[in-house]
């Protein structure tokens, strides 16, 4: 009996030593997010945090008033129109998407992405909206495609407008995909050997010809996007065009890298006021 | 846009002067460095960086350092020419893409490129 105990000591005392190794070594999650936040605070000084979700426009004062002129009478309110159409429309069951959601579908996109534990994936809210749809007997929503999903996601995400970002990172499965998103985010990709810190995090605020970088920080909240008023952008869709242009072949819509991305730009963002549907110029 | 009918003229009866980029530049078949520096498929570094000896290079960018005094800068023309090759020797940080190492241009496109460089 003595020994068996001293053996269970023994293997708790290692325990104990390879977490608070592994702890020194491995940045948390939180540890990132909180640097990220010192370190855009230190380069934009007098920056309310909760404007980050405005992007670049922190540094563009003239550009933020006429954002806020144009977000008065938005030129897109048609295509919210469309995507709310589609979400009160009841399935053949008699159910709808509210149905499928808490508080029928208010205030709970904060809570995406999510690592499902038991899926073993990253989910986001779209893979919720199809996850519904398929419960309840009806046809998935094509990912990356404008209608409909593109124009549901822009109506029912702006049910949740004002909610903080709350995505979680709690088990060591997700801690990896966690770590997934942040490796791409870091990673050299394309022929223009660019990654998407060396502009969004090293560069942010500069200016790239006559625009100004967007800082990585508060990205995750305002999709999707509405370009010049009328192409509609999803968060993974501004992941195609970025990757395109740095001369890479895109991962692909709910590709893992993406899907482990958005997971990981999303977390960075946590406590940031969620609004969606959005002009950018 | 670049080299204009009206600034052709003024280089024709200047040859000597800053205006032979503009001569070169309207042979139809070879663009000129300025050209090839200023197309965005191909050098696109107005995109960075901002050329101030240059009038009709126009760029707020200030992502890279502006590209003056390049002699001083680069007293050694193979200097100027790696990094522009792999900028990634000197800096491993860079976000300047590698032109030469990645095909993005030609080794005589980039020669051209240097070219233009140098008179700033």
């Amino acid at each position: 009996m003595r020994q068996l105990s001293g053996l269970t000591g023994a293997f708790r005392l290692l325990l104990f030593i390879a977490l608070w190794y592994s702890a020194l070594v491995v940045a948390s999650p939180e540890d990132d997010r909180s640097q990220l936040t010192e370190f855009f605070q230190a380069r934009f000084p007098g920056v309310p945090l909760e404007d980050y979700v405005y992007g670049a426009l922190i540094a563009n004062p003239g550009g933020r008033q006429q954002y806020e002129q144009i977000m008065e009478f938005p030129p897109f309110l048609s295509d919210i129109e469309k995507g709310k159409r589609i979400w009160e429309t009841a399935f053949h069951n008699g159910r709808g998407f509210a149905d499928c959601f808490p508080g029928r579908g208010h205030g709970v996109v904060g809570n995406y992405p999510y690592f499902d534990e038991m899926l073993g994936r990253v989910v986001t809210f779209e893979n919720a909206i199809n996850a519904c749809l398929r419960i309840n007997g009806e046809t998935e929503f094509a990912y990356g495609e404008r209608e409909p999903m593109g124009v549901l996601t822009a109506y029912a995400r702006t049910l949740s407008d004002g909610m903080r970002i709350n995505v979680r990172v709690d088990s060591e499965r997700a801690v990896a995909k966690y770590e997934a998103g942040k490796n791409l985010f870091f990673r050299r990709i394309g022929q223009l050997n660019a990654a998407c810190a060396g502009c969004h995090l090293y560069n942010a605020g500069k200016i790239m010809r006559m625009e100004i970088i967007s800082p990585a920080l508060g990205q995750a909240a305002h999709w999707p996007i509405f370009r010049g008023g009328e192409e509609l952008m999803t968060f993974q869709g501004r992941f195609k065009r970025c990757m395109e242009q740095m001369r890479a072949v895109p991962y692909g819509f709910d590709s893992d890298e993406w899907n482990n991305l958005e997971y990981f730009l999303s977390y960075l963002s946590n406590g940031l006021p969620l609004k969606s549907s959005v002009f950018r110029k | 846009m670049g080299c204009s009918r009206k600034s052709f003229a003024r280089a024709a009866t200047a040859l000597f002067t800053l205006g032979l980029p503009c001569l070169q530049g309207l042979s139809a078949g070879n663009p000129s460095g300025q050209e090839i520096a200023r197309d965005v498929y191909k050098g696109n570094c107005l995109a960075c960086h901002r050329i101030p000896g240059d009038p009709s290079a126009v760029s707020l960018a200030d992502i890279g350092p502006p590209l003056i005094h390049i002699r001083e800068r680069f007293p050694d023309r193979s200097a100027l020419r790696s990094q522009l090759w792999d900028p990634m020797v000197r800096n491993p940080k860079t976000v300047m893409p590698p032109f030469g190492k990645h095909k993005i241009l030609t080794e005589e496109e980039i020669d051209l490129i240097v070219d233009y460089l140098y008179q700033y």
